[in-house]
């Protein structure tokens, strides 16, 4: 709290991001965790909380007659407005907030203050929901060519890996231990996917220290055991995701990619992603066609052009796709690296899986992919995304981009994958958010040292405990689409990847369709379910009755029109329905605001919601679809629902009241 | 909400009492009404040098005009063939892909026409105004504006019946040239002067509203592709000639069968219908922003993406939906 130089401000403007003229007055608080805004007035005191982790930047702009704004910019892609009347106050909000934004140490964070009361027991609990074992396990490993080391048991080997990784058989400890000294950071080839189907493995590692013409006989030795684990094939791919060009001049400074005249039977390939920079730089040119004010349809298509943006994602798929193909078709292991082995190669690995095993496409098995490559093989996360005050230079969005993979390939397989958008935009929140440990430090390592699983939560426990919110109601395990590999369509297919104006537009809620398929359909389920279950217990019950006299009636008001139930659903445009500035002659119309009328633009996390601690937004589409709200399910199937069609009167009241 | 075509002001600026007077009683004492001139300033204004122009302030008090350009004819063609050979390049990159896709312009259209029908309902809905609407000939953009404005503002016109009344009213009997609009193949090279996509751009406009409300229409992108191919060739005499006066001439009622009757069959019927539609008896105000404006893949990737997926995902709404 010492940070803290004004607790509270009075008569702040939260303004709407595009429309000036939108603007409501509260008070802003500074807590040692959170921003949070208060809306004046009576009848909704509307609150938006902000993390301190969430907060990108902070721009103090130039003093108007109306006062002094402040623009805060988050990481889940969140621009708040505000405007504070005094220039002092201003400038202590903003000093303040600049030192809370960016922590020093780790215990400043959320995630040591938070407290869902849950006890001791569940909290563990949370924790081993993913276990690495036991999917190393499902895959088929260990067997009679994979086998678990434990060579780097005490991180002695190399600290950004785990205790426990998985090699081929013939890989001894000291093949292993040179190999590792022959590798960009000491990040010898591993296991990260292996296919029991046909043997074909998918390994990664960081690029080796060849320079011009080192050569290591025990990397080279790796490579041949990783051959040997698959009796299927006679080579390997070494797929190295930089452009040609960044690899070549890392030889320079004795690093490099592997010459196909020194290793054996490897057929090598660059598939040129960029780097982290170009990565930072693209995102940041998005976000800011995505701050244009009133854009043409020109200024937002060229402004995406410029930024290369989808240029990149598509990259990664590419890469993805190229892997899954080897491995699936052609029964080929593949051995992945970038530069160091904890970026790309996190990115591609984990497409790759996501294509070839239908198990990462349920909810439980995309967690338990990002805990392996992402978290177990020490992608840094804290240089990455920002949980401690760092180098700007390490900033780059690299779990963003395969997070936006995974919902490109939502858009374009839409049955195939247990989980909806809400779920990924979730974890993207909570990547950043520090609110959970699962996503702090840079390493395995370094998180048992500051036992982070004895002293926090896990995200994974959280999200499945709300799982009824992330599902997808077209998924079914038995459909084709989750079955097998995953083949997106490549040339052409430029036109195949879209903006992701859920993530990047997040808070806008006058872009997005007004009305989710996705929750209507998780209600027509659950209710059909309901249904099901009410006939069976009414059958039975009938089945005892038919001897004495006939109970018809019950059965038939069964059948009722259950497009009629669901008048209600479509009720949310009273809300969402004010139209945007579709003129600039008319000046009594209401101004420019996609987002109507009230809390879409902000974040609502009042102290109850702190402890189901979930973000947002999804909470509040749900308010304007009308679905969530109507938690009307009474057994009787329908109970307090409006006998006649969407009674408009009705729903509005409900809006009111949320 | 009325329609019309362009005055004929002239260059010495002609009046007629008769048109000032249609004009004057529609709105009451004091109330003030809106013109939508779907042709910019410059354009209305050039218009005069031919014959036509603008409604002269002084002969039309009560109006207050508005200029909202928009692109028809050879313009518009042109929009349109440059995207379809966009999506059917595959030697594209993506950043060749979004330049030509901005460079054809035809999204900018798109989000041009919903801007102004949006407006046109704003007037009506919001102000209570009364709104004309014309352009040059009003067999073109204007109908756009008049049948998008109208989707937008009744429900009425969203049920599947209510979809081919309104399609009936604001394009086929008002006038659309559909003969000479949609002679050839849309993107044939061999094009006529008179040949634009405007009705396709109506078509892609429906399905952007269908997008932001998925709930709302009670009719599917199925519809909308079957109704882009009648226009073209068909088996049905909907769609056959430029106005009521030609079809009278060629007698297509006594000679042709109606595409509507043929739809409206009840083992047709169903094949077009959105599962998941609902009633909704408010104003849809369709988000007018780039990311809300997406490219209707389903009618421009048509033979160029496998659907089989979305087919699929189809088939499973239904049966959610429906039941087994």
């Amino acid at each position: 709290m010492e940070h803290i130089r004004m607790p509270k401000v009075e008569n702040v403007r939260l303004l709407d991001r595009l429309s000036s003229r939108r603007a409501v007055v509260g008070t802003l608080y500074l807590t040692a965790t959170h921003v949070i805004f208060v809306e004046n007035g009576s009848e909704t005191r509307k609150e938006t909380w902000v993390l301190h982790s969430q907060i990108s930047s902070i721009e103090k702009q130039a003093t108007t007659a109306t006062g002094c704004p402040l623009l805060i910019r988050c990481k889940n892609f969140q621009v708040i407005q505000l405007v504070i009347p005094q220039e002092r106050d201003c400038h202590d909000v903003y000093i303040s907030l600049i030192r809370l934004a960016r922590p020093v140490k780790y215990e400043e964070l959320y995630c040591f203050s938070f407290n869902p009361k849950l006890d001791k027991e569940e909290r563990e609990q949370g924790w081993k929901l993913v276990d690495l074992n036991e999917e190393y396990n499902r895959m088929g490993v260990p067997n009679n060519y994979w086998q678990i080391s434990d060579v780097n048991r005490d991180y002695g080997v190399c600290d950004s890996y785990p205790t426990e990784v998985y090699v081929p058989k013939s890989a001894t400890a000291h093949i292993i231990v040179g190999s590792s000294k022959f590798r960009s950071r000491r990040r010898f080839p591993a296991l990260s996917y292996y296919c029991k189907g046909n043997n074909a493995s998918i390994c990664r590692s960081s690029q080796p220290l060849s320079g011009f013409s080192a050569r290591c006989l025990e990397d080279e030795q790796m490579l041949q055991a990783i051959r040997k684990a698959n009796p299927g094939s006679d080579f390997i791919y070494v797929v190295d995701t930089r452009p040609k060009l960044n690899a070549m001049a890392n030889r320079a400074a004795g690093k490099g990619y592997e010459n196909e005249d020194n290793y054996s039977n490897i057929k090598f390939q660059f598939i040129g992603i960029e780097n982290i920079h170009v990565m930072r730089n693209s995102l940041q040119k998005m976000l800011e066609v995505c701050e244009l004010k009133s854009p043409s349809m020109s200024d937002f298509l060229w402004g995406l052009e410029n930024s290369g943006w989808l240029k990149h994602i598509k990259a990664i798929m590419d890469a993805g796709i190229f892997i899954a193909k080897a491995v699936a078709e052609e029964g080929v292991s593949v051995l992945v690296h970038c530069s160091d082995g904890w970026d790309r190669t996190a990115q591609v690995c984990s497409v790759a899986s996501l294509l070839l095993d239908p198990y990462y496409r349920t909810m439980k098995g995309f967690m338990v992919l990002i805990e392996k490559d992402w978290v177990s093989f020490g992608h840094k996360f804290n240089h990455r995304y920002g949980n401690l005050d760092g180098d700007p230079k390490e900033i780059s969005p690299v779990i963003d981009q395969f997070i936006e993979c995974v919902w490109q390939l939502m858009e374009q397989f839409p049955c195939a994958f247990e989980f909806n958008e809400r779920f990924l935009i979730h974890i993207q929140h909570h990547i950043y958010s520090c609110q959970f440990g699962n996503f702090l430090c840079n390493s395995q390592k370094e998180r048992r040292e500051l036992k982070i699983k004895e002293r926090t939560y896990s995200l994974w426990a959280h999200l499945w405990k709300n799982r009824a919110d992330y599902l997808n109601p077209l998924y079914r395990s038995d459909h084709s689409q989750s079955q097998g590999t995953l083949h997106p369509q490549i040339a052409p297919c430029n036109f195949l990847y879209k903006f992701w104006s859920g993530m990047y537009n997040r808070f806008e809620k006058g872009l997005h369709p007004r009305q989710s398929v996705t929750d209507y359909l998780m209600a027509v389920k659950e209710e059909t379910q309901q249904l099901e279950e009410e006939l069976e217990v009414l059958q039975e019950r009938l089945a005892n009755l038919q001897k004495s006299q006939s109970g018809n009636n019950k059965v038939k008001s069964k059948q009722q029109d259950r497009s009629k139930q669901f008048g209600l659903y479509t009720s949310n445009n009273s809300l969402a329905n004010t139209p945007q500035e579709y003129s600039n002659d008319l000046k009594s119309f209401p101004s420019r605001s996609p987002s109507q009328g009230d809390e879409d633009s902000a974040l609502i996390l009042t102290q109850d919601n702190l402890k189901s601690s979930d973000p947002d937004l999804s909470a509040n589409s749900d308010q304007e679809s009308g679905v969530e709200d109507l938690s009307c399910r009474s057994p009787s199937g329908g109970g307090c629902l409006p006998s006649e069609d969407s009674g408009k009167d009705s729903d509005e009241a409900v809006f009111l009241a949320g | 909400l009325l329609r019309s075509s362009q005055p004929l002001t002239g260059p010495n600026r002609r009046r007629c009492r008769e048109d000032e007077r249609i004009l004057g009683t529609i709105l009451d004492e004091g109330e003030r009404g809106f013109i939508i001139d779907t042709r910019s300033a410059q354009a209305a204004k050039q218009a005069r040098m031919g014959g036509g122009g603008t409604e002269p302030k002084g002969a039309y008090p009560q109006w207050r005009r508005l200029h909202r350009a928009l692109e028809r004819g050879r313009p518009l063609q042109e929009s349109f063939t440059r995207l379809v050979e966009a999506c059917g390049d595959p030697s594209l990159s993506m950043d060749r892909w979004l330049a030509r896709l901005d460079g054809s312009r035809w999204l900018g259209h798109v989000k041009a026409a919903l801007s102004t029908a949006c407006l046109a309902a704003q007037c009506l809905d919001r102000e209570d105004s009364k709104v004309l609407v014309h352009g040059a000939e009003g067999t073109d953009t204007t109908l756009l504006v008049t049948a998008l404005a109208q989707l937008i503002l009744d429900p009425s016109c969203r049920s599947l019946q209510g979809f081919q009344g309104l399609l009936e009213r604001e394009w086929i009997q008002a006038g659309h040239p559909f003969q000479l609009r949609c002679a050839r193949s849309a993107s044939s090279h061999a094009r006529g002067k008179q040949e634009a996509p405007l009705f396709l751009l109506f078509l892609d406009c429906v399905w952007q509203l269908g997008r932001q409300f998925p709930l709302s229409l009670e009719f599917g992108e199925e519809l909308l592709l079957t109704l882009f191919d009648n226009a073209y060739a068909s088996a049905y005499g909907t769609f056959l000639c430029n106005n009521e006066r030609e079809r009278s001439l060629c007698k297509v009622k006594e000679r042709t069968h109606s595409l509507w009757a043929w739809l409206n069959q009840p083992e047709e019927r169903h094949k077009f219908l959105n599962p998941l539609y609902s009633h909704n008896p408010l104003v849809i105000w369709p988000s007018v922003e780039p990311q809300s404006i997406q490219l209707w893949q389903g009618f421009f990737l048509r033979w160029i993406r496998p659907s089989q997926h979305l087919e699929e995902a189809r088939g499973e709404i239904r049966r959610l939906v429906e039941g087994n």
